[in-house]
């Protein structure tokens, strides 16, 4: 018998029961819940007369709706207002383990406030009504986006009706060039499966490069498995995963932790163990990425340029990209190094932890914003974070060259908030979705990694950092 | 929610790959803390030529005539007619909320992406994977022919166009069921209430630090 993969083992330690047609219930073991999704899974709740079966699974935050600057006037937009006051009112009235309210010191982006305080473990099953969840994958945790059903079907059961998907192996061997990072990994691996090659898949990834990344590279390339239609993204547990989460608040203590560290460092994929799809990448020919399109799988190397819709023999396709080229205002066979842009945005549950602003800070040390650049935003992933880069001086290093530093939250990753672009703004921005209006009705995205975002705030146009 | 056994409905077509669910339903209609009333927002941004808002009148607003819902011949359909990969991006049940809320019941495509997929089947939706081939064919079909419909039958998964042209499809046993009877599924989970909770005790033996 073959042996069990990573996605089999996580799978298997949570099933409670299984119909004939392979229908299972899954139990859940963390519920991240935010704002947006949330308040008619909990109204749901109200009208059955259910309560929540195990609250002490759930930790919230509002973050997609919350602004990011002028904290002292509160929510001025009355609708978002009502939704973050809904959540505050939820969570008083159902509980949760705990609640970061907007302003709150450690108040961030959910899958960034997860991670840093222990919440999310190896082992554990994660869900949240955000396709985002795959982040926490990042963990040894098989981690998915829900529905707001299924998020009251989790609040009301602890558990979710699923079943089982296929087995992908993505495999990055080798290692990344200096100056290529995870997001570009993770957008070269979505520019070769397409949007849809991970559908139906969990996917592990895999290999030496992968093994490289830090516990954030990881998060942002898990963090993007949806962008390549998988609904879960994992990394096997090892030394780096354990030593990140020592010590974080609701990670385990005494002996619970020994205990815990002896079965995480078996959360990984047997040798023997057979995938459904295995796929193989050389690391060291992954060179820095930006999207020219509506879809991330529009994406290309910095040294190349925008496709000319004549070459592309599928007709579906070929529509794809002239209608793609007409929205974003770009012609065919234009040099990416040569798209100007307007506005850059550094941020999103992607791409705004340390060593996400680390790297653009590195860029941008000593450099100016170029002068047709009309806002760079910088904007950490929480509160934690926040403190952290302040602590070693990132936003000084940011301020002086032309950036805002702002408070955490979503931001412009999808403009719930203020934070967007007008119609026609082109964006180099570091999120995670350059669809049609994501970022602002009409507006133009292009996403890159957070070095790759800096440089162009300094160059005004796309730029190979390892250049700049 | 609603049940669903079988329908003959007007086809709408909207003809191109990877729509994703910020399309279906732009960010902006998100911040309403219902169910209901995103249908007139559907689309909004293909269908409307000005900026939509959360509980603006659509009545009156510049309409995109080019766009598939605004035809006269599309109005009232009750099968969206879609290309690959449809509704992939955000979680958000906004969008399945919308598309029945204007008045859908079928959405028939090559492939869907996963979320949305299982968001539909909790609203009393049927998405229906097609082949490439079957679905190419029904978009010719419905361009060829004014108030173009379909029979769609859950009992026996079948579709079948005026013309006598024919398919089945699949789906879960257990998701048919749920449909069929419009079977709330938190009430069927809670009848397993015993064995989740002796799953519980299991799992924290095994890991305590998940009850800490």
């Amino acid at each position: 018998m073959a042996g069990k993969t990573l996605y089999d083992k996580l799978w298997d330690s949570h099933v409670v029961r299984q119909e004939e047609d392979g229908t299972c219930l899954l139990y859940i073991d963390r519920h991240l819940v935010h704002e947006v999704t949330s308040p008619q899974a909990f109204e749901g709740l109200r009208l059955a007369g259910r309560k929540p079966w195990r609250n002490t699974t759930i930790v919230a935050v509002p973050d997609h709706n919350t602004p990011t600057n002028n904290w002292d006037r509160g929510i001025e937009d009355p609708i978002s207002k009502q939704q973050v006051d809904t959540l505050d009112a939820n969570i008083k009235e159902f509980g949760a383990q705990v609640y970061f309210p907007f302003k709150h010191a450690n108040q961030g982006i959910i899958h960034v406030i997860a991670p840093e305080n222990g919440a999310t473990l190896p082992g554990m099953t994660v869900v949240c009504g955000d396709s985002h969840t795959a982040t926490h994958g990042a963990f040894g945790a098989l981690a998915h986006g829900i529905g707001t059903s299924e998020v009251e079907h989790v609040m009301a059961t602890q558990t979710l009706v699923q079943k089982k998907s296929k087995a992908m192996q993505i495999k990055v061997n080798g290692q990344l060039g200096s100056g290529v990072t995870a997001k570009d990994m993770a957008l070269a691996i979505i520019g070769r499966i397409g949007t849809a090659g991970g559908t139906g898949y969990c996917v592990e990834f895999a290999g030496t490069a992968v093994e490289g990344l830090s516990m954030e590279g990881r998060m942002t390339l898990c963090n993007l498995a949806i962008e390549g239609g998988a609904r879960a993204g994992i990394v096997a547990v090892d030394e780096k995963t354990i030593a990140y989460l020592e010590g974080r608040p609701f990670a385990p203590k005494g002996t619970d932790w020994d205990k815990a560290v002896a079965y995480w460092k078996t959360l990984k994929s047997d040798a023997d163990a057979k995938f459904d799809a295995v796929i193989e990448i050389d690391a060291a020919a992954i060179q820095p990425q930006v999207t020219w399109g509506t879809s991330p799988e529009q994406v290309t190397a910095i040294g190349g340029k925008v496709p000319n819709p004549a070459n592309e023999a599928d007709p579906i396709k070929r529509a794809g990209i002239e209608r793609a080229l007409q929205y974003m205002g770009l012609k065919a066979d234009t040099p990416m190094s040569e798209i100007a842009i307007d506005k850059v945005f550094i941020g999103s549950c992607t791409n705004s932890r340390i060593e996400d602003l680390r790297a653009a800070a590195a860029v941008a040390k000593g450099k100016k914003v170029a002068a047709n650049i009309k806002l760079a935003l910088v904007v950490p992933g929480s509160g934690i974070v926040k403190r952290q880069a302040e602590a070693e001086g990132l936003d000084k290093v940011f301020t002086a060259a032309g950036f805002e530093w702002r408070e955490p939250g979503c931001s412009m990753c999808l403009a719930m908030n203020a934070d967007r672009l007008s119609p026609g703004e082109r964006c180099a921005s570091t999120s995670n979705r350059n669809f049609e209006g994501r970022q602002g009705p009409g507006g133009r995205t292009h996403l890159v990694s957070p070095a790759m975002a800096a440089a162009a705030a300094i160059a005004g146009h796309f730029v190979d950092v390892r250049q700049a | 929610m609603r049940a669903f056994t079988k329908l003959h409905g007007i086809v709408c077509p909207i003809d191109r790959a990877n729509v994703d669910t910020d399309a279906i339903i732009p960010k902006q209609f998100l911040k309403s803390i219902k169910r209901s009333g995103f249908g007139p927002y559907l689309f909004d941004e293909w269908r409307y030529l000005d900026h939509g808002e959360p509980e603006m009148d659509c009545t009156n607003r510049p309409k995109n005539a080019d766009f598939a819902l605004n035809q006269p011949r599309y109005q009232g359909a009750e099968v969206l007619l879609a290309r690959d990969n449809f509704g992939c991006g955000s979680s958000r049940e906004h969008a399945p909320w919308a598309i029945e809320n204007y008045g859908f019941r079928v959405i028939i495509a090559p492939s869907f992406a996963d979320i949305f997929f299982a968001n539909t089947y909790k609203n009393g939706l049927l998405p229906i994977v097609a082949s490439s081939e079957n679905v190419d064919r029904l978009f010719r079909e419905c361009l060829a022919t004014e108030g173009y419909a379909l029979d769609v039958d859950l009992k026996t998964q079948t579709v079948t166009s005026p013309t006598g042209f024919s398919f089945t499809f699949d789906i879960t046993p257990h998701r048919k069921h749920c449909l069929l009877n419009g079977l709330d599924e938190i009430g069927l989970t809670l009848q397993h209430a015993g064995e989740i909770k002796a799953f519980e005790a299991r799992h924290k033996a095994a890991q305590p630090w998940l009850f800490a």
